[in-house]
C-alpha cells in the first residue's frame, strides 16, 4: 500500500525536518515547503537516500498570503497530511519596542500559519479526508511578560486550530493541536532552558506521528506541560500581575 | 560551561559545548578559538571529546549525501551515526563493514578512533572500509585525503583521536549481507588456554569475540564464552524469516534509573552476574540464529547503560597484547583482576588481526576490554595492568582510556611521541586540542 504524502511548512525548521524524517522512515512520501526551498537540495538527497521515499520541494512564504491558493494549486498533489512547523520567536524586547517587529512575531505565528491551513483545510474538506497538523506553543496558553507577544500569536493559532477541528470534524478531516513546551532547536539555541522539561526535535516529532496515527486533538509533547499550564492558567490574575515567570 | 565528560562520566572537565550549523560557522570557530576538539556522539569512554575548553558538538553534519547502489560506497557527513546507515541500508541489503560493540557512533568518531570490531582478524580496523575523508583544518581549509591523496593527513587521521582537525564528510564502503541475521556459534572455554585456541582454531570466522569471567581464577582462569559470527544466508533462516530476511522484531528498549544505586554494584554482585552469565552461556551453549543487534550491539538495547556505575562514572581498560607475549600478558593481567576481587561486568577478549597504521590502536594479538567503576581501588589496579601491558610489549586505546598518564604512554607506544612532533610540525598542535590530549601530551 502506498502512503499518502506529507506536507511539512516550514520544512527548515529543526521540527519541521525532525517531523520529515519520521513520516519519511514511516514511508511517507514528503513535500517539503520553505522560503528558498532550492538551499534544502542536500535535506532532500539525505531524506530519499535515508527511507527511500520521494521527496520534493516547495517553495513557499508563511507571508505572503496572496500566494498560498497558488501554492496549493502548484502541489503534485493534495497531501493527506500537512504539518504547519512555522514559527518565528522574534525578541520580547524587541517587539515591545517596534510594532513592526510585534507584528512580524504576529503574523509569522498566526496569520501565515492559519492563512495556509485554512487554505489547506477547504481542499481536505472537498475530499472528505486528511489530517492538519499546527504546531503551536504552551505559550499561548498564558501571556506572561517575558514573551506575550509570541504567546498571544500562538494563543490565537491554538483558537484557530480549535475552532478549525470542531468545524470539520464532521467532515472527515481532522485536527491536530502540538504544545511543545521548551525544545532544543535552533530557535532556542543558546537559551538556559531546564533539561529535564527541554524536549528534542525528533520528540516533537513522534508526538506528531502518534497523535495523526491516534486522531489525537491536543497533544503536550512532555505530558508534565499539561500540568504545568494547568497550574500557570488558575493562578489568580491579581497574583499573576505580581510573579515575574 | 558546563561539565562534559565522554562515556564513562569521568573524568568531568569544565568546557563550552557549541554546535556549528554550517561549514561557514564551523571554520569561524576553528580560526577564533584558541583551540577546539569535534564530538561525536560521546561514546569515547574518557575525555577524548572534551575541548579545554571549546568543543564543537557535530550533530548537525548529519546528512547522508550518495549512495552507489551497485559498489555500495556511502557518502554522509562526520556527524551521521552508524546507527543510521544501519536504518537506511540494511533493508537494503547493505552493512557497514566494521562495526565497533555500539551503533551508536558517529562517523567522525568511528574514523578519529579507527574502532575495530568483532571482524578486525579478517578485515582490519575502520579505516579499511574508508575511500577518502574531509577533513577541515587550523585554517578552515577543507581537504580530502586518502590513501592516494594527502596520504600522510589520512593516515594520521584515522586514529588520531580529532587532533589532526574536524572530519567534515567521508566515503566508506559498506557490504552486501543476505539478511539482518546472525549465525551465531557459541563455546564455552574452561580457561584461558582453551579460549586461545577456539580463537587460533577460528581465524577463518567471520566475526569473532570472547566474553570473559575475570573473577574467575586458579585452573578457571579466563574462563570465557567464545562467539563466532556469519551472516546468516536464507538457508540458515525459518521459513518466516527467509520470507523477510531484513525485517527483524525490534527489541525492547530499555532504560536504566538515572542513578543506579551504588550498593547494588559490588564484588558478590558482579561475581554472582558474572557466573550466572557463563552458566546461562554454557547450556545455550551451541549454534543459534539472532538478531545483528543482539550479536552486534547488545548493550544498546539498555539505554543509558553508563549509569549503573553510579556518579563517580566508570572507567575502561582496554590494551592489545602483541601475539607472541599475549598467552603471559593476559594471564597476568587476569590474575591481577582476580586477585583484586575488582570485577567487571563486561570483559571482552577479541583476537586481532595485523595493522600499520601510524597511530591506530589495533595490533596483531589479543586485546583485553574491561570495566570498573572509579575508584582508589580500581586506579590503583589500573595502573598495575598498565605495568603489566607494557612489560609485554602492549599498548591503551585512547578511545577508552581516561586516566592514563603521558609516560605510561610513551612507554608503551613510541608512535605518540611521533605523533605528537607531527603536531607540532604542521602547526595543528595550537587548534585541536582535548583534554585528553593534554592529559597525554599529544
Ligand atoms: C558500549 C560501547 C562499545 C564500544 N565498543 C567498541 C568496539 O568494539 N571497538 C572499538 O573500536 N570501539 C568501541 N567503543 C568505542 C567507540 O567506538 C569510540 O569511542 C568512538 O570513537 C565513539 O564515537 P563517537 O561518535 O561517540 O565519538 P566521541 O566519543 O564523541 O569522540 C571520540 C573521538 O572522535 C573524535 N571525533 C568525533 N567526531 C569527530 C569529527 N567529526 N571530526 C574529528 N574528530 C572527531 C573526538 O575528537 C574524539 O577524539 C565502544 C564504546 C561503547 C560506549
Amino acid at each position: 500500500m502506498t502512503k499518502s504524502p506529507v506536507l511539512i511548512l516550514g520544512a527548515r525548521s529543526d521540527i519541521g525536518l525532525a517531523v520529515a524524517h519520521a513520516y519519511a522512515a514511516q514511508g511517507h512520501p514528503v513535500h517539503l515547503a520553505a522560503r528558498n526551498a532550492g538551499s534544502l537540495e542536500t535535506r532532500k538527497t539525505d531524506l530519499e537516500l535515508r527511507h527511500s521515499v520521494p521527496v520534493t520541494l516547495h517553495e513557499f512564504d508563511a507571508l505572503e498570503l496572496e500566494d498560498h491558493e497558488r501554492f496549493a494549486d502548484a502541489l503534485p498533489e493534495l497531501p493527506g497530511i500537512a504539518v504547519s512547523a512555522i514559527g518565528f520567536m522574534g525578541e520580547q524586547g524587541e517587539s515591545e519596542n517596534s510594532p513592526a517587529a510585534a507584528v512580524q512575531v504576529l503574523r509569522s505565528n498566526f496569520e501565515g500559519p492559519a492563512s495556509i491551513l485554512a487554505v489547506l483545510a477547504s481542499r481536505f474538506e472537498q475530499r472528505g479526508s486528511g489530517t492538519l497538523v499546527g504546531i503551536s506553543s504552551v505559550a499561548g496558553d498564558r501571556g506572561r511578560a517575558t514573551n506575550y507577544v509570541y504567546g498571544s500569536a500562538k494563543a490565537g493559532f491554538t483558537a484557530f486550530l480549535s475552532g478549525l477541528r470542531n468545524r470539520l470534524a464532521r467532515k472527515g478531516v481532522h485536527v491536530v493541536t502540538v504544545l511543545p513546551g521548551f525544545v532544543a532547536t535552533q530557535m532556542t539555541e543558546g537559551m538556559d532552558l531546564p533539561e529535564k522539561l527541554t524536549a528534542q526535535p525528533e520528540e516533537v516529532a513522534r508526538a506528531i506521528t502518534d497523535a495523526t496515527a491516534k486522531q489525537k486533538s491536543v497533544v503536550y509533547v512532555r505530558p508534565v506541560w499539561r500540568l504545568i499550564m494547568l497550574i500557570i492558567r488558575n493562578i489568580p490574575e491579581g497574583v499573576f500581575k505580581k510573579m515575574s515567570i | 560551561m558546563r561539565g562534559l565528560s565522554g562515556w564513562g562520566n569521568y573524568p568531568v572537565s569544565q568546557a563550552q559545548l557549541l554546535a556549528p550549523r554550517s561549514e561557514a560557522e564551523l571554520k569561524r570557530l576553528i580560526t577564533e578559538s584558541p583551540s577546539v576538539i569535534a564530538r561525536g556522539n560521546g561514546r569515547a569512554y574518557g575525555d577524548s571529546a572534551v575541548g579545554v575548553p571549546t568543543t564543537l558538538h557535530m550533530r548537525h553534519f548529519n546528512k547522508m549525501i550518495s549512495f552507489d547502489a551497485t559498489t555500495g560506497l556511502l557518502v554522509a557527513e562526520g556527524g551521521v551515526l552508524l546507527g543510521d546507515v544501519i536504518s537506511a541500508f540494511l533493508p537494503r541489503g547493505w552493512f557497514p563493514a566494521v562495526v565497533p560493540g555500539t551503533k551508536f557512533v558517529t562517523l567522525g568518531g568511528a574514523i578519529a578512533a579507527d574502532v575495530h570490531g568483532k571482524n578486525h582478524h579478517k578485515d582490519g580496523s575502520f579505516r579499511s572500509c574508508l575511500d577518502w575523508v574531509e577533513v577541515m583544518g587550523p585554517d578552515g581549509t577543507v581537504r580530502r585525503c586518502s590513501a592516494r591523496e594527502n596520504s600522510e593527513l589520512f593516515n594520521w587521521t584515522a586514529g588520531g583521536m580529532g587532533l589532526t582537525g574536524v572530519i567534515l564528510r567521508a566515503a566508506i564502503r559498506l557490504r552486501r549481507v543476505p539478511s539482518a541475521w546472525i549465525r551465531q556459534q557459541t563455546t564455552p572455554a574452561a580457561n584461558l588456554d582453551a579460549a586461545i585456541e577456539i580463537f587460533e582454531r577460528s581465524a577463518d570466522a567471520t566475526y569473532s569475540v570472547a566474553w570473559i569471567d575475570c573473577l574467575a581464577g586458579g585452573d578457571k582462569l579466563g574462563r570465557s564464552l567464545v562467539m563466532l559470527g556469519e551472516h546468516a544466508g536464507l538457508q540458515d533462516l525459518s521459513y518466516a524469516q527467509a520470507a523477510q530476511p531484513f525485517a527483524i522484531p525490534r527489541a525492547s528498549r530499555r532504560t536504566v534509573p538515572p542513578v543506579f544505586p551504588s550498593f547494588a554494584l559490588n564484588r558478590f554482585s558482579v561475581r554472582a552476574f558474572n557466573a550466572a552469565y557463563y552458566w546461562a552461556g554454557a547450556r545455550k551453549a551451541g549454534r543459534q540464529i539472532t538478531g545483528y543487534d543482539s550479536f552486534f550491539f547488545p548493550l544498546d538495547a539498555l539505554l543509558g547503560w553508563n549509569r549503573i556505575y553510579g556518579r563517580k562514572g566508570f572507567a575502561q581498560f582496554q590494551c592489545v597484547l602483541p601475539l607472541d607475549s599475549a598467552r603471559a600478558g593476559l594471564r597476568a593481567l587476569l590474575k591481577a583482576i582476580s586477585a583484586a576481587g575488582q570485577g567487571s561486568f563486561l570483559a571482552v577478549l577479541k583476537r586481532l588481526g595485523p595493522q600499520d597504521s601510524p597511530f591506530s590502536f589495533p595490533m596483531e594479538g589479543y586485546t583485553l576490554a574491561l570495566d570498573f567503576p572509579v575508584n582508589r581501588r580500581s586506579l590503583q589496579l589500573m595502573q598495575d595492568l598498565d605495568r603489566i601491558t607494557i612489560a609485554h610489549g602492549g599498548r591503551f586505546y585512547l578511545a577508552k582510556d581516561s586516566r592514563m598518564s603521558r609516560d605510561t604512554l610513551r612507554a608503551a607506544d613510541p608512535r605518540a611521541a611521533e605523533y605528537a612532533g607531527m603536531r607540532q610540525m604542521s602547526g595543528l598542535h595550537p587548534s585541536f586540542q582535548s583534554a585528553q590530549s593534554q592529559r597525554l601530551s599529544l
